[in-house]
């Protein structure tokens, strides 16, 4: 039999819109991993990596749900919204691109690098999603 | 590695109030047994405490002008932000030459070392960008330097890694005095006078090489009536005696406030930032590389910079204006003189040789299995604590207590809204027993009159 290894699990609201209070789950998220001890470079990864993936939720799907996971040897990062989904992930994936509205682009957000960003710092992303019912960004952390 | 702080608790001052324990940025203090307490490994000297405390519980422990008999030569250190304790019609030559008098034998100003430590920043800062290495960070606040070792261990390579113009004025001081009376080092006393509690934390135990060129450190506060009085008495011939000697420029003298070190840097793109929670702030901005377009971040952890320190006597907002006086009588003296200023230029320091290592204080323990479950169980905790917030359990905040409890240094109950549901339970409980033992007796009572009847 397999012991079972204690995770941490973290689950937070993302407003659509809500540019005041943006990137506070990954704020409390990263807040968490640094308590827990982590290598302050993975804390930073974990933290850049979901600030991207909630603004998107925030800017473009009305808001979602973030849930985090971590384990002892890596982290899980989902952020779920029921947004419009991402018509060609191959072209959002490409630097400088983007569908960010104005009111964003004047906040000095949506400059098309949040996709990308992610893929940098995380070891793995994976994006589902379908166009009218939403996208779930799923971003794995290795600790080592 | 433990390290000498310069911010002490008065126990017998001390009315255990949640003044402090709120205050403070890394949540260094509880109060236990109803005194504060400051956590050695936590405290990063930055005296928001001795602000915050309505007792003067909370002081900084610095040298005093006794500790100038010890040396056969003393010179005195003053920092840009001294001169801001004095109004017109003082001028800089006359208030270092007050201070001379106050018992030194010579004096030497931090606004020099200032503008070498600025030369240096500037060549680094421009290697620095062209490898797309930004922004900088200053490391001249101490306390910004110990709140990146324990807190933002990521940027502790963004720092300048220079030691602090107050090292830098220190060496030369010493230097000067070596030659010109021929002493050895040890009878050749440097004393810094500080507007801050984290400078003397900085020379007993320096963050980033094994000895200071500073051998104590006294507060502006103390130095400032002894300056004062002799303000007043001030001969000519003793200001005289400054005119063939060399001053700092005006960009030295300017460091004694905020953004007043980001001016001497080659760009536009600084951001300067003061107050310890505005530090942090920021900080969390770079980590988290949203600040990538700055090249430059000046932070002090004093509101208003230097000039705010805690040991200060001078409102801060006078201050600055005071010490626009001083820069603008500096900027004239380098246009009438130029040949009085400091040859700042000649001077070379070189970077760090030890690398700063992280403070790890804040972890929740070495083993990541046992940190998730600890993390866990103060969730847990957390969620169950009323969060209020209220601080009278000794800690900052209700997370806090749950961090303190798996850290086993306390209990729930220390809460008292714990407490008294503690005291309900056991109350009912107490309720019930007595009912349950009242029904006994009835019950025995009862028995013993059967008895009583048999034997009838």
């Amino acid at each position: 039999m397999r012991m079972a290894v204690q995770t941490v699990k973290l689950s937070f609201q993302i407003r659509g819109s809500d540019f005041v209070n943006a990137g506070e789950a990954s704020s409390n998220t990263k807040k968490a991993l640094s308590r827990i001890g982590l290598n302050p470079s993975v804390v930073k990864r974990a933290a850049i990596a979901m600030y991207e993936a909630e603004l998107n939720a925030m800017i473009h799907a009305g808001g979602g749900q973030a849930d985090v996971e971590i384990f002892p040897d890596h982290v899980v990062i989902q952020i779920a919204d029921r947004g419009p989904g991402i018509p060609d992930v191959d072209l959002a994936m490409q630097a400088g691109w983007s569908t960010a509205p104005d009111i964003a682009r004047e906040m000095g957000f949506g400059a098309g690098m949040g996709l990308p960003n992610i893929k940098k710092h995380a070891d793995d992303m994976r994006i589902e999603t379908i166009v009218g019912q939403g996208t779930t960004i799923t971003i794995h952390i290795l600790f080592a | 590695m433990s390290i000498h702080h310069s911010v002490q608790l008065n126990r017998s001052l001390c009315v255990g109030c949640t003044n402090c324990i709120k205050r403070c940025p890394t949540e260094a203090i509880r109060v236990r047994n109803g005194k504060a307490k400051i956590a050695d490994e936590r405290c990063i000297d930055c005296g928001e405490c001795i602000r915050a405390c309505p007792h003067h519980a909370k002081s900084a422990v610095m040298d005093e002008f006794s500790a100038l008999d010890q040396y056969a030569y003393t010179v005195a250190l003053a920092a840009p932000s001294l001169y801001a304790q004095f109004g017109t019609p003082a001028t800089r030559v006359m208030v270092l030459a007050a201070l001379g008098n106050a018992g030194f034998d010579d004096v030497f100003e931090v606004a020099v070392g200032a503008e070498i430590f600025s030369r240096h920043a500037s060549i680094w800062l421009h290697d620095a960008l062209k490898k797309g290495k930004r922004p900088l960070i200053s490391s001249a606040c101490p306390v910004v330097v110990r709140l990146i070792q324990m807190k933002y261990p990521n940027l502790i390579d963004h720092l300048l890694p220079f030691d602090a113009p107050m090292e830098i004025s220190a060496r030369l001081a010493r230097e000067q005095a070596r030659e010109k009376t021929g002493l050895p080092d040890e009878q050749i006393g440097v004393f810094f006078i500080s507007p801050c509690p984290a400078k003397r934390t900085a020379v007993v135990s320096p963050i980033s090489s094994d000895n200071s060129y500073v051998d104590g450190v006294i507060a502006v506060s103390e130095a400032y009536p002894l300056i004062l009085a002799r303000l007043e008495k001030l001969e000519s011939h003793q200001v005289a005696s400054f005119a063939n000697r060399h001053l700092a420029g005006s960009s030295g003298v300017r460091w004694g406030y905020s953004g007043g070190e980001a001016l001497s840097l080659d760009t536009e793109r600084y951001l300067a930032v003061d107050g310890i929670h505005n530090v942090i702030a920021i900080l969390e901005e770079v980590e988290n590389e949203r600040l990538k377009d700055i090249d430059f971040i000046e932070a002090n952890s004093c509101t208003g910079g230097c000039i705010g320190g805690p040991l200060t006597v001078a409102n801060r907002f006078s201050g600055k204006s005071r010490q626009r006086g001083y820069i603008m009588a500096a900027r004239d003296l380098a246009r009438k003189h130029p040949g009085a200023i400091y040859p700042a230029g000649q001077v070379q320091i070189d970077p760090w040789k030890k690398e700063l290592e992280p403070n790890e204080a804040l972890k929740l323990d070495k083993d990541i299995f046992k940190a998730l479950q600890k993390y866990e169980q103060m969730e847990k905790i957390t969620a169950d604590l009323p969060g209020l917030d209220c601080g009278a359990c000794g800690a900052p905040d209700c997370e806090a207590l749950a961090e303190d409890i798996v850290r086993g240094e306390a209990s729930e109950t220390f809460c008292i809204f714990k407490l008294k549901e503690r005291l309900r339970l056991v109350a009912a409980q107490m309720s019930e027993l007595e009912q349950e033992m009242n029904r006994h007796l009835e019950d025995d009572e009862e028995e013993s009159d059967e008895a009583g009847e048999a034997v009838q």
